[in-house]
């Protein structure tokens, strides 16, 4: 097995060492019964060639040179070159925990720079070194809410990604926290009357997302407003991170919980992606995760370690903020090496692009014949497009032509009625691909 | 750029991004825009952002520099032996790292129609049957994003069960040598936690297990083998009793990398465990993460796996299935890391059965290797055969004054990672090691010749050891100042 660094006298040799006759003595603790004596029934060894072979068959089985239009907390942004080659240097790619800081400065320094740049981006005091993506950094914002108030009870919008809100229920289902829902308005925005309703003396925290899952931007100054007077957080979840390139930070919320995966982390068929919690400073010993400080050494040169960890499980067990260990510290790398390299006007400009494209789409589209729902409210590069011929069928006139449309969001929303299609457009969209999707509506039948 | 200075070694001194940005500077261009611009004060009115802070304005070049630079302050699997318990630091193959990125995998879009999704679908389902195959149970969701949260996983197909069987149950127990985050995932769960003392093998207390289950207790969360590298010599006793009662048994799986191709779990009598393809199959656990910890169990608790699963059509096409009324519901948004998936399906094909095998063999070859050549040096609390690691006690040396934790901190200065300090509880002054199958014979070689010359070093030079590291850029952090005044993220001011 070519991973293997032994020789068969290596293996004979340090046998005679340990002073036994045979590798099986080594497991003779293993009672007989249960010792497994033949071969597993799995592919044999394959040699280098043929792994990249049989993943290239499986690759080219997914949709490969078809134009999207997908979103719905998935973005397709341009990733720089330079994220790939960075974190797969060995001594990013390969290395533990920093558990030991005396070798591990490179990862700690670069989490102490995502920690900083997601309060600027936010407007948050602080933010931990990752969660594990935004649907469970949600159900853990909602959590500390809980343990910071003391209160039992959270009001999710309708408007946060059906896939968070399921995970929240997951989540929370064996904790005694009663979840209520509030709907949305016509303008596709959280339903102020129904939410001030929703609010009691119990309510921990409201859960919003921003953009939302229509890709409308909440009004989240005046939910914080309604929130904090009930004496509630207002915890808000944000999918797509390039909005805040150009959309004002939740500032007013306690806790945010973004999901970074629009910063340089591929598709990946859904992960890993990379979730992060932000909020107040007043509650940093409620904050689940790890965090990175920065100190001393004995001779007074600035470095960084792990800190606080008395909150976390391998000190505290089960009165511990989370159960969480292991994060997702090499994808906050990628978002550090991508906000690195755009900075404060690239992120500007390309969330700029972003709305740009969006905005012609959803006119070349309503000129098309579609209609943009909740079009009165302020979006960032999602928009619901009723589809008056059929979602089904139009979207499936749409794949004949290498095009994947909108995501039908029936399902989740049958309300809006089976012809509701959620559509984004990002800075990879090009015009001649808008245009071709706008062309081949017209001809649906 | 405060406290910059040139150096003989000017990547001993980078400063942080912030420290090095200046406006105008540029590390993007972004493609002419190819429709009409937007004013976005405009479209977004109030809620419109003027500036987004005061993130770095750096060159590519800068960039590049900054964070190669960075990563040589990092000790990796790529450089050397990283003995750490538990955490099976093994070598992360490079092959894995090529397959994650082929274009039709890594730009798979979760919503994309499954017709154009059947590959990513066939290395979901392959991985499955691998990992089914492997541990022996008849079931798995690949969901869980980490190795805690297949634990949290696990434990709610426990509670989905005896929820089904007409009372939820209250408790779990735990032994006193497991990792913390067992119990603070039964908490998370809403457990009763009630701690199983081990006995004086550091096993689990066979007659004490027996007076402990009862009509409450919901599972036993044991890892096998154990923290202190045992496998559980009358585990289908454990099994009996926790079943007699109604009772399943969940097996942490963190410790699998001693078993694969020589025992399965669902063989033994295990109902549901978790794996960590962070650990035993090879995904580069990237400074601390991402991870994957995907959940088997046994027939009984499939109908409450997380949606969706995959599963196969009649027309022999793959299909996600959400149509599970029973389901426990969802844990993660769409259907896990599966970056970690193709990386680990790509670990288990270069293997076959022989080499993974061989894999567990050498991983435990090693171990025993490390257990004999110091067991002289190092008092060994326990003389119970052990598998994939050791545990030492660091009694011997803390009489001269000298603890684990400062023994480890010598072994940076011998070039290698230090192994796990002050873990597992259940043995004072622990120093538990883990060489994995990566490790040459002339390595561990280096690793024993470090171990005992830090012995001796510890007889003449006490003090000198106490201190180390001596060789590292920065010397031992003043973390207990990291605490008290937390300085969690770059401000403008610092400069």
């Amino acid at each position: 097995m070519r991973y293997l660094p032994k020789s068969a006298e290596d293996r004979a040799a340090m046998l005679a060492a340990i002073g036994v006759d045979s590798v099986e003595e080594l497991f003779a603790s293993i009672p007989e019964e249960y010792r497994l004596t033949r071969d597993l029934c799995i592919p044999a060894q394959h040699g280098e060639s043929e792994i990249v072979a049989r993943f290239r068959g499986w690759a080219e089985q997914n949709a490969t040179g078809y134009s999207s239009f997908l979103g719905a907390g998935a973005y397709r942004h341009y990733r720089p070159v330079i994220i790939d080659s960075l974190i797969q240097r060995g001594e990013f790619l390969t290395s533990y925990t920093p558990y030991q800081p005396e070798i591990a400065q490179g990862t700690l320094q670069a989490m102490f720079e995502f920690q900083t740049m997601i309060c600027e981006l936010t407007g948050m005091e602080i933010a931990n070194a990752s969660m594990y993506d935004g649907s469970t950094g949600a159900a853990e914002a909602i959590l500390m809410a809980v343990r910071v108030t003391g209160r039992s009870g959270a009001v999710v919008a309708r408007t946060v990604h059906p896939e968070y809100r399921q995970v929240v229920t997951t989540a929370l289902q064996h904790q005694g926290i009663q979840l209520a829902e509030c709907g949305y308005a016509t303008d596709g925005r959280v339903d102020m009357a129904a939410l001030e309703a929703a609010i009691t003396d119990e309510t921990a925290c409201v859960l919003v997302q921003s953009p939302n899952f229509f890709g409308t931007i909440e009004d989240v100054a005046a939910i914080a407003e309604l929130a904090h007077q009930r004496g509630a957080l207002l915890v808000v979840s944000v999918a797509e991170a390039v909005s805040l390139g150009v959309v004002r930070p939740p500032a007013e919320a306690d806790i945010v919980a973004l999901e970074a995966q629009s910063f340089g982390v591929p598709l990946g068929f859904g992960g890993p992606y990379c979730g992060v919690i932000a909020c107040h400073e007043r509650f940093l010993r409620q904050m689940p995760g790890r965090l990175v400080g920065q100190t001393v050494d004995r001779k007074e040169t600035r470095g960084f370690v792990l800190t606080l960890s008395t909150r976390e499980q391998h000190i505290r067990r089960e009165k511990a903020t989370s159960n969480i260990c292991t994060n997702q510290a090499l994808v906050a790398l990628m978002a550090t090496i991508f906000l690195s390299v755009y900075g404060r006007e690239g992120i500007k400009e390309l969330a700029e692009q972003n709305l740009a494209k969006t905005a012609y789409a959803a006119g070349a589209f309503t000129k098309a014949g579609a209609k943009v729902k909740f079009a009165g409210a302020p979006r960032f590069n999602e928009f619901v497009l009723d589809l008056p011929k059929g979602a089904e069928k139009t979207l499936a006139a749409l794949l004949e032509k290498k095009i994947i449309g909108g995501l039908a969001i029936g399902k989740w929303y049958p309300e809006l009625g089976a012809n509701a299609t959620l559509w984004c457009c990002t800075e990879t969209t090009t015009r001649a691909e808008i245009d071709a999707a706008a062309a081949a509506f017209a001809e649906v039948r | 750029m405060a406290g910059r200075k040139a150096t003989t070694h000017v990547n001993q001194n980078e400063p942080l991004l912030f420290e090095q940005s200046a406006r105008g500077k540029r590390g993007y261009r972004l493609p002419k825009l190819d429709v009409p611009a937007v004013d976005a004060a405009k479209l977004l009115g109030a809620s419109a952002r003027a500036d987004v802070g005061a993130l770095p304005e750096l060159s590519e070049i800068e960039i590049v520099r900054h964070f190669t630079r960075l990563s040589t302050w990092n000790y990796a699997i790529d450089l050397g032996m990283y003995p750490l318990g538990s955490c099976t630091m093994k070598y992360n193959p490079r092959v894995n790292e090529a397959v994650a990125r082929l274009e039709g995998l890594a730009e798979a879009h979760p919503y994309q129609p499954e017709a154009l999704s059947q590959g990513a679908l066939a290395v979901m389902k392959s991985l499955s049957d691998c990992l089914i195959e492997i541990t022996g149970m008849d079931a798995i969701t690949l969901q869980p994003a980490a190795g805690a949260h297949g634990e949290f996983t696990g434990l709610l197909l426990v509670q989905a069960h005896h929820a089904a069987q007409g009372n939820a149950r209250r408790r779990v127990l735990i032994p006193d040598s497991a990792h913390g985050t067992n119990p603070a995932t039964a908490a998370m769960c809403g457990y009763e936690i009630a701690n199983l003392k081990s006995n004086a093998q550091g096993m689990v207390d066979i007659a004490e297990l027996e007076k402990m289950v009862d009509g409450e207790t919901a599972a036993l969360m044991l890892t096998n083998p154990s923290t202190i590298g045992v496998f559980e010599p009358e585990i289908h006793k454990i099994a009996d009793i926790l079943h007699a009662k109604g009772a399943l048994l969940y097996m942490d799986g963190a410790n699998m990398n001693a078993l694969c191709g020589k025992t399965r779990p669902g063989d033994f009598g295990v109902d549901v465990m978790h794996l960590n393809l962070h650990k035993t199959f090879s995904t580069p656990h990237g400074g601390g993460g991402p991870g994957s910890g995907p959940v088997a169990c046994k027939k009984l608790l499939e109908p409450y796996l997380p949606v969706p699963v995959v599963r196969e059509t009649a027309g022999g096409k793959l299909a996600l299935d959400f149509d599970r009324p029973q389901s426990v519901g969802r844990v993660r948004a769409w259907y896990g890391n599966f970056g970690m998936f193709v990386r680990a399906l790509a670990y288990i094909l270069a293997n076959g059965p022989d080499g993974l095998r061989q894999t567990t063999e050498d991983a435990v070859l090693n171990a025993n290797y490390l257990r004999a050549r110091l067991e002289g040096t190092f008092e060994l609390p326990f003389p119970t055969r052990t598998l994939h690691e050791v545990v030492f006690s660091d009694r011997a040396q803390a009489r001269l004054g000298v603890k684990t934790g400062d023994m480890a901190k010598r072994l940076i200065d011998y070039g290698f990672h230090p192994y796990t300090v002050s873990f597992p509880m259940i043995v004072p002054g622990a120093m538990m090691m883990e060489p994995t199958e990566s490790e040459s014979k002339a390595e561990l070689d280096l690793f024993v010749e470090a171990m005992q010359a830090i012995a001796r070093e510890i007889e003449l030079d006490p003090e000198m050891v106490r201190t180390a590291p001596h060789t590292t850029r920065l010397q031992r952090l003043d973390e207990t100042a990291a605490a008290r005044k937390p300085v969690l993220r770059w401000k403008p001011e610092q400069v």
